[in-house]
């Protein structure tokens, strides 16, 4: 009998392999429908009315200006924020419905909104500005450990916030018909979209709400719930009975739907003189918006550091809420810890690599970052570049190496997958997941293809819709344990069954079974077999369907999943001391993440990490002005992304031993995001010979941090 | 909030103001702007006004105010969805369009200047079943991730390779230049669009 724990290479035919994203070409021509471009007859536009204060009192909120203009069909207001207070600029307090987008831009603009303008305050690099006690962690003995340090080095470092800048904003169409509504959201979360907010606004029952995602253009971590845009498009299907499209303004995505929290730190670093690193002190400060905090996770990686003392306060800011970023807390911990320990390595005159190699025993996985470290180190040509701080030769461009290294846990989530064999012989999987573009669809049916021993498209997935069976939400790298699980349990179920069904035609036992190469054979006798078509023409009329349940804990104790990588980073860039301009010459990295399923789309998963987090170690910052409260750059010519000529050459090694792969299936897209910006910043450092503490490197930052040390010229 | 209250300038002032010094490469032509200047003048508009459209080889009707943009037009009224909104600026190229024959921001012209032109969309260029070359390398080095930069890449890459059939390296990422990817899949298209372009040696990704 087939059994559902993952195949050994030798008889893996899908899983592992190179294959093709199956909705590639959906994507690649258009034809591929996302919730923005989701049109239904008879629909209307919604526009938003936000607050042009970053702190204020709602007086009044009169719609009738808008009401009167020809194709306005409805004027949402937020009564109950009447005699509250707005908190930032862009939150939301009306909204109107009209016929074209054109009229729905105009209406909104006629909506006249009354506020009495508050006290604000947007600064978040002032530890000063913190409120409420700070948190506190001590382990060992801090200032013992410090007394008796050879080395004690100290510095400041700062990461901003960022925001998540889906490609395609925040929002959803909505549709109200016989007390059920239709839901087209942009969301990581089908299964678990539908929430009592939603429920309350259309005034439709959980339960009878249809969620449908097919594509969704970026999530990052911020497309989990429906947020306040998808609850007002349901308000304005209930108030004009129509299809209701309501996605937000690109100024509105960068202010209101999500960003990263910030990170500022001073941090004291104590070591031998020989290099190991016996004391870490930190103190870190920022915002996560009016509530929440900045990240808490240092020393980053080296935790089993024997003292250390970690400080953090929270610094309420008037700026729209953080949301989950893409490996929350984590890269910017990243940052602050490596800048610190690669300063001390400097401090001590020990080259960055030998440094962090010393202290792996201080890490919770050192035989795989060592091994990740060789690798990384020869791929990039790390002996050979190396140089001690501040490159030596002559000319305006400086050369420098920076290594970084990173965790991630990317455990499968729950599951749920039922696999259908059909007696015509297709097979239909079906699960309520969705793909963020991390190919979803193309390994639920490669997992469940290898295991019935059949070609890909012989199976049909379906996914993005709540109707299916329930799956967790994309966050933290937990999609791909989950479905291919859930998947293999399914499809190994259903498989049984058929075995069951034709054993009798083959005389001999169901246990003795298995599918290989679209047929069910006799595992001692392979000559003995029948067709696939055959065996389930043979089932009879009606279908087999099982359903495979995946949890996290018995994914995890039974060895489907598991949790836990490490990632090396190093990089190499090039700064122009004249300009202060950074560019990446090459950045490489050694990844584990256990058994892969489909090594193009993880590698696709890697090199988009590193992507992000070049962009936010160069480009990246939400800046806010203190007077005015307003974010300066909310539109994408001054929130900058990478393009493709600023990314350098990219090279990716993932671990790919039998011991990695005995370990599960483990997520991959947070951890390639973490380190970029650390590796970066030292190799900046090994550079010039200083370190700029701020990121992003922004040419005014390298040439600010030269001038400090003499170095401007 | 609209984006006219926020932004301080309206679309039409940022298309006149902005749009004919520094997007040279076609985007407004004089016939275009005239137009557009009618429209302002009360000539056309600013009510609807009955347009024929040249589109994927088809002509298409549509009444459309003279404000409204050839990228709203293409969504909204012709739920040709391939090109995307996403900065609604002229900035990342998501909405690329091909106007005879040259890559062009949709979002960025009106749609009373594309009457009388030829417009090609992400989904004129192929199909699922029928793919472009350069379509078909997007597939096969996996160029896309959530693929809702996708369409406005595909167009400005298949007009790139039409215009350089051998290009280098540093010829397609400044031909590519004017599109923006949040996934981070430039390696994915530095190796496709050489491929497509039949750049010697590949690419360095």
């Amino acid at each position: 009998m087939p059994k559902a724990e993952w195949p050994i290479a030798a008889k893996r035919t899908h899983i592992g392999k190179r294959i093709d994203r199956a909705d590639g070409p959906a994507k690649a021509t258009g034809a591929a429908k996302y919730s923005f471009d989701i049109n239904r007859p008879g629909m209307l536009w919604a526009k938003v009315v936000t607050s042009p204060h970053p702190h204020a009192e709602v007086v009044s909120i009169d719609g009738s200006a808008a009401e009167k203009l020809p194709g306005v069909k409805a004027v949402w207001k937020d009564e109950a924020a009447i005699g509250k207070e707005v908190q930032y600029v862009g939150q939301i307090v009306a909204a109107v419905a009209a016929t074209t987008e054109e009229i729905a831009i105009e209406a909104a603009s006629l909506v006249k909104v009354e506020y009495k303008p508050l006290e604000h305050q947007v600064v978040d690099t002032n530890p000063e500005f913190a409120k409420g006690n700070p948190t506190k962690k001590d382990a060992g003995n801090v200032d013992e450990a410090f007394g008796t340090a050879d080395v004690t080095h100290t510095g400041n470092y700062g990461i901003p916030v960022i925001t998540h800048c889906c490609l395609e904003s925040h929002g959803q169409v909505s549709e109200i018909r016989d007390g059920e509504m239709s839901v087209w959201p942009s969301t990581q979360n089908v299964s678990g979209y539908a929430d009592r907010g939603l429920s309350d606004a259309a005034g439709v029952p959980q339960n009878k709400i249809h969620v449908d995602c097919q594509f969704m253009g970026g999530g990052f971590g911020s497309k989990f719930n429906p947020g306040k845009w998808g609850t007002v498009s349901a308000q304005l299907a209930k108030q004009t009975g129509k299809p209701v499209k309501l996605l937000l303004e690109r100024d509105l995505e960068l202010m209101i739907a999500g960003n990263r929290p910030s990170g500022y730190s001073k941090i004291k670093v104590g070591a031998t003189k020989d290099g190991k690193i016996t004391a870490f002190e930190s103190e870190v400060w920022g915002t996560a918006g009016m509530s929440g905090g900045p990240p808490d996770l240092m020393p980053y990686v080296f935790d089993k550091i024997p003292n250390t003392r970690l400080t953090v306060k929270r610094i309420p800011t008037n700026r729209g809420s953080a949301a989950a970023w893409r490996a929350p807390r984590h890269p910017q911990n990243c940052f602050l810890t490596m800048a610190a320990l690669a300063d001390t390595a400097a401090a001590l005159k020990i080259d960055e690599l030998e440094f962090f190699t010393k202290n792996l025993d201080l890490t919770q996985r050192a035989d795989v970052y060592r091994e990740e470290l060789d690798i990384a180190a020869k791929m990039i040509g790390y002996k050979e570049k190396a140089h001690a701080r501040g490159d030596k030769r002559p000319g305006a461009i400086k050369r420098g190496l920076g290594v970084s290294l990173h965790t991630w846990g990317g455990l499968g989530h729950d599951s749920e997958c039922d696999v259908t064999i059909n007696p015509d012989g297709s097979v239909e999987a079906k699960i309520g997941s969705q793909d963020l573009g991390t190919g979803t669809r193309t390994v639920i049916a490669q997992v469940v293809a290898d295991t019935l021993g059949l070609p890909l498209d012989a199976v049909k997935v379906e996914i993005g819709k709540n109707s299916l069976p329930k799956s967790g939400g994309s966050g933290g790298s937990t999609t791909i344990g989950g479905i291919s699980t859930s998947s293999r349990l399914a499809a190994t179920a259903a498989l049984n069954a058929l075995c069951e069904s034709v054993a009798g035609r083959l005389n001999t036992g169901a246990e003795n079974l298995e599918a290989v190469g679209g047929a069910i054979r006799q595992v001692d006798k392979p000559d003995n077999k029948i067709a696939w078509k055959d065996a389930c023409r043979a089932m009879g009329p009606m279908p087999i369907t099982k359903r495979g349940t995946q949890t996290r804990n018995e994914g995890k104790a039974k060895g489907f999943t598991n949790e836990g990588v490490g990632g090396v980073q190093i990089a190499e860039v090039s700064v122009d001391i004249e300009t202060g301009v950074v560019m990446l010459e090459e950045l490489v990295a050694a990844q584990d993440c256990g058994l892969i399923i489909n090594m193009k789309l993880t590698e696709s998963q890697v090199f988009g990490g590193l992507i992000m987090g070049i962009t936010s170690a160069l480009y990246e910052e939400a800046v806010y002005d203190a007077k005015t409260g307003r974010m300066l750059n909310a539109d994408m010519e001054f929130y900058r992304l990478a393009g493709i000529k600023d990314v350098g050459k990219l090279r990716v090694h993932m671990m790919t031993t039998e011991a990695h792969e005995k370990r599960g299936v483990i997520g991959i897209g947070e951890p390639p995001v973490i380190s970029p910006a650390a590796a970066i910043s030292n190799a900046v450092a090994n550079a010039i010979g200083v370190r700029v503490p701020n990121l992003p490197h922004t040419p005014d930052r390298v040439i600010t941090a030269l001038q400090k040390e003499g170095l401007f010229v | 909030m609209s984006n006219e209250t926020t932004s301080g300038y309206s679309r039409r002032g940022f298309l006149k103001g902005v749009g004919i010094g520094t997007v040279a490469g076609g985007l407004i032509s004089p016939a275009g702007l005239k137009q557009a200047m009618a429209a302002e003048q009360g000539i056309q508009g600013p009510g609807e006004i009955p347009l024929t459209l040249d589109i994927n080889g088809k002509k298409r009707k549509v009444n459309v105010e003279p404000r409204v943009t050839l990228l709203d037009a293409l969504r909204n009224r012709l739920d040709l969805t391939g090109p995307k909104k996403v900065c609604d600026r002229g900035t990342c190229g998501a909405c690329t369009v091909l106007v005879d024959g040259k890559p062009t921001y949709s979002c960025c012209m009106l749609a009373v200047e594309a009457e009388g032109r030829e417009v090609t969309t992400v989904e004129g260029i192929g199909t699922p079943e029928k793919m472009n070359e350069v379509q078909k390398a997007f597939v096969k080095h996996d160029a896309q991730q959530c693929g809702f930069c996708t369409p406005g890449f595909v167009t400005a890459a298949t007009a790139f390779v039409r215009a350089n059939p051998k290009a280098t390296v540093e010829q397609v990422c400044a031909g590519l230049g004017g599109n923006l990817c949040r996934c981070g899949t430039y390696a994915g298209m530095l190796l496709a669009v050489s491929d497509a372009a039949n750049v010697k040696g590949g690419s360095n990704a």
